[in-house]
């Protein structure tokens, strides 16, 4: 047993309410310069959709991820020896199409027409080239477009339903959509990494943010594609790759990203958690339908003393096992088993976990009337207006049972509640669900209280970074000027020529 | 001291110095510039016909010249059998046309699709001309020169031997027709270059990836903490 700390997070999307706040926090902070207008390292899709880049879920166009090689697993875009076959021509490149052309308008336009018999408008142009250009797609061109022919239709994670099963869902009274949002998973297991031929990307030891490092970057972008989740960006100007780096300048300094501290719904919560780093390639290499709970199981209690005299010995600070046993994510995922991973079919073992949303679920039409069941308030599960199939095959790669318990367990808090506060429902029906899915009483208020009134310090248990371990006395204190955010450069980043 | 001794005596080691201190000037303050810069993102299709082509071809044609600079015996003992020159005269030809070919789509590319335009430099048209220009007479020196293996051997390889053991022998080049001496000279613009244009990529090759663990780590602190453990 290795026991190394992973900052670690865990979105709640019955909670999200989809106003794109988190990704205009971030784009404002990290990707508002050129080359990087079409980056958005948080962005939130509406489900069912295609998502950006188009149908990033499809690895067998995008070829992210890992698959079973062997006894182990191999990347699917490249391995050591094909990586420098295809150095000259990358075979499996997304281009800025599958994301978008970034645009602004000519606003001066506005002003220097000269005057005429109409008014004068501003035409969009590419902040590519310069020139007029047509918008045929953008950031959440998608939005709040369930039921979309164009859109909703062409979600690969349709590809288990039947086609009765999906025409169902098409239904103007079926129609149903939720949010996600996404931003870099910081995977115990990550594709970028693993793919870099450069070595430019790399994992934090002590908190395990994965980051880039743009002086060793040589553009060969085979980080685009082997993420899966497609949160690897080429800079197109500067010839050098990006991606979220979960704002560790904020995080040193004791604050939240910016997507998680702007999050209007407070949705986010963000808190380290303890793994075995022994079992990364054995869970990575797991049959499919172990994964989530071989992941769940790597995850190590930060409360046992045996786990805290390992952690010692490999490193870990106390303060920051004791954020650990702090850590709402914890809390979500092992303690209650309430929180999945995104596409753990992709194996890079995410440590960004969803509690997927029980709420477009349950939401049912009888004769044109939203049904509310005087005799069962929240509806059930089995008359489920979106197909367990498809919330399984983006959480739990495609076993059902495994989405059921989670939405089970959102059930019983809110029966908990209901009959605590309004009292119209029956005990025994709240009793037997709490059996059902292992929920104590206590339990239901803890999760209750975290769901719905955590506070700022409930939802974002940051540990100490101990930058003053790694600034050592004898250095040059400006050497680490730039490791918080400012300074660094002497100029702008620039393309070499 | 003659004008093509100048060309053929000087300028060399000129330019190799400049190359040298340059690049790892640039390597030294600016790791930063250090990039393929490709521009695959912007436009596919054309660059995998172009790129493809062009470093194969170029790659072929630059190991070729570099055998017959360090065993040039062994080049005039293949070439011993006819067919066996002709078939490596064939074989730096073809590659020599590839890398050709390949770079005139990349030309072309780059002026036509107005996306690369944006993310062209000056230097990067100078560097187009200096390698069109050297692949173009190289070409062409197969063409008009036959069996260039085997004279590259005779003239080329002691010439630079020449050069490397620093007492130049221009008789060897000096009366060599002109596209032969154009090839040599750009070849020497083509060094100068080097640290001053994206050909630093080559330095960039990743060969450390074969062998390094798949999943990189970097410790801000291994050693000990001094904490209140």
């Amino acid at each position: 047993m290795e026991v190394r700390a992973q900052v670690s997070m865990t979105f709640h999307l019955d909670k999200c309410i989809g106003c794109h706040t988190c990704s205009i926090a971030c784009k404002n902070i990290w990707t508002d310069r050129k080359g990087t207008e079409y980056m958005w390292w948080n962005n939130v899709e509406t489900k069912p959709g295609t998502g950006y880049p188009s149908k990033w879920e499809n690895q067998d166009v995008y070829k992210g991820g890992w698959e079973p090689k062997g006894k182990s697993i191999g990347l699917k875009v490249t391995d050591k020896f094909r990586g420098l076959a295809n150095i000259f021509h990358q075979p499996h490149l997304p281009t800025i199409d599958d994301y978008y052309e970034p645009w602004t308008y000519k606003y001066s336009d506005l002003f220097d027409s000269p005057a005429g018999d109409d008014q004068p408008t501003a035409r969009p142009v590419s902040l590519i080239t310069g020139e007029n250009m047509d918008i045929n797609a953008g950031p959440n061109w998608e939005d709040d477009f369930g039921g979309s022919e164009i859109y909703a239709k062409n979600d690969p994670n349709f590809a288990a339903l039947s086609d009765s099963e999906k025409e169902a869902l098409f239904e103007v009274e079926r129609l149903v959509f939720f949010y996600l949002p996404r931003i870099c998973n910081h995977c115990l297991n990550p594709g970028c990494v693993a793919s870099c031929p450069s070595g430019a990307l790399y994992k934090r030891g002590e908190d395990g943010i994965v980051l880039l490092d743009q002086n060793v970057c040589r553009a060969w972008r085979f980080c685009v594609s082997a993420c899966p989740y497609k949160k690897s960006y080429y800079n197109w100007s500067t010839g050098k790759s990006e991606k979220c780096i979960l704002c560790y300048p904020r995080l040193e300094t004791g604050q939240p990203p910016a997507c998680f501290h702007s999050c209007v719904g407070r949705i986010r919560y963000l808190g380290v958690v303890l793994y075995d780093a022994d079992k990364v390639e054995q869970v990575a290499s797991a049959p499919e339908n172990e994964l989530v709970d071989l992941q769940r199981e790597m995850i190590l209690d930060p409360h046992d003393p045996e786990v805290i005299a390992q952690a010692e010995k490999d490193g870990v600070h106390f303060s920051v096992i004791e954020s650990a046993q702090q850590s709402p994510v914890y809390k979500f995922l092992k303690q209650w088993g309430m929180a999945l991973p995104l596409h753990p079919e992709f194996r890079t073992l995410p440590m960004l976990f969803y509690i997927p949303p029980l709420l477009p679920v349950l939401g049912h039409v009888e004769k044109g009337n939203y049904d509310v069941d005087v005799e069962n308030y929240f509806g059930s599960l089995d008359k489920a207006r979106l197909p367990m199939k498809y919330l399984a095959k983006m959480f739990t790669a495609g076993d059902e049972t495994k989405v059921r318990e989670v939405l089970e367990k959102l059930l019983a808090v809110r029966m908990f509640k209901r009959a605590e506060q309004v009292d119209d429902i029956k005990q025994s029906d709240v009793d037997e669900l709490l059996k059902k899915t292992g929920l104590t009483a206590q339990d239901c208020e803890e999760i209750y209280r975290l769901t719905a009134l955590p506070t700022y310090e409930d939802r974002f248990v940051i540990p100490p970074m101990h930058r003053e371990y790694v600034a050592d006395a004898l250095g040059d204190p400006y050497d680490f000027k730039a490791a918080a955010g400012v300074g660094g450069f002497n100029d702008q980043p620039a393309r070499g020529l | 001291m003659t004008f093509s001794e100048f060309m053929f005596g000087v300028f060399p080691y000129m330019c190799i110095i400049i190359a040298i201190v340059a690049t790892t000037w640039r390597y030294v303050t600016d790791k930063f510039s250090y990039s393929s810069l490709s521009s695959q993102f912007l436009e596919n299709r054309n660059l995998f016909w172009g790129s493809i082509t062009w470093h194969y071809g170029i790659l072929g044609v630059l190991a070729a010249h570099l055998v017959g600079f360090l065993i040039p015996e062994t080049i005039l003992w293949w070439n011993m059998e006819p067919i066996r020159l002709y078939i490596l005269d064939t074989t730096g030809f073809v590659l020599g046309l590839m890398a050709l070919v390949g770079l005139s789509i990349l030309i072309v590319r780059r002026f036509t699709n107005s996306r690369l335009t944006v993310v062209g430099s000056n230097m990067d048209k100078v560097l187009y001309a200096v390698l069109f220009i050297q692949v173009l007479t190289g070409v062409l020196t197969a063409i008009s020169y036959r069996w260039g293996s085997s004279w590259f051997a005779g003239f080329a390889t002691p010439y630079l031997w020449s050069l490397v053991s620093l007492s130049p022998n221009v008789s060897l080049v000096e009366n060599l027709p002109f596209t032969v001496q154009l090839h040599i000279l750009n070849a020497f613009v083509f060094i100068l270059l080097f640290p001053f244009t994206r050909l630093v990529h080559m330095l960039s090759v990743p060969i450390k990836y074969i062998w390094r663990p798949h999943q990189v780590v970097r410790w801000n602190r291994r050693k000990e903490i001094l904490g209140p453990f």
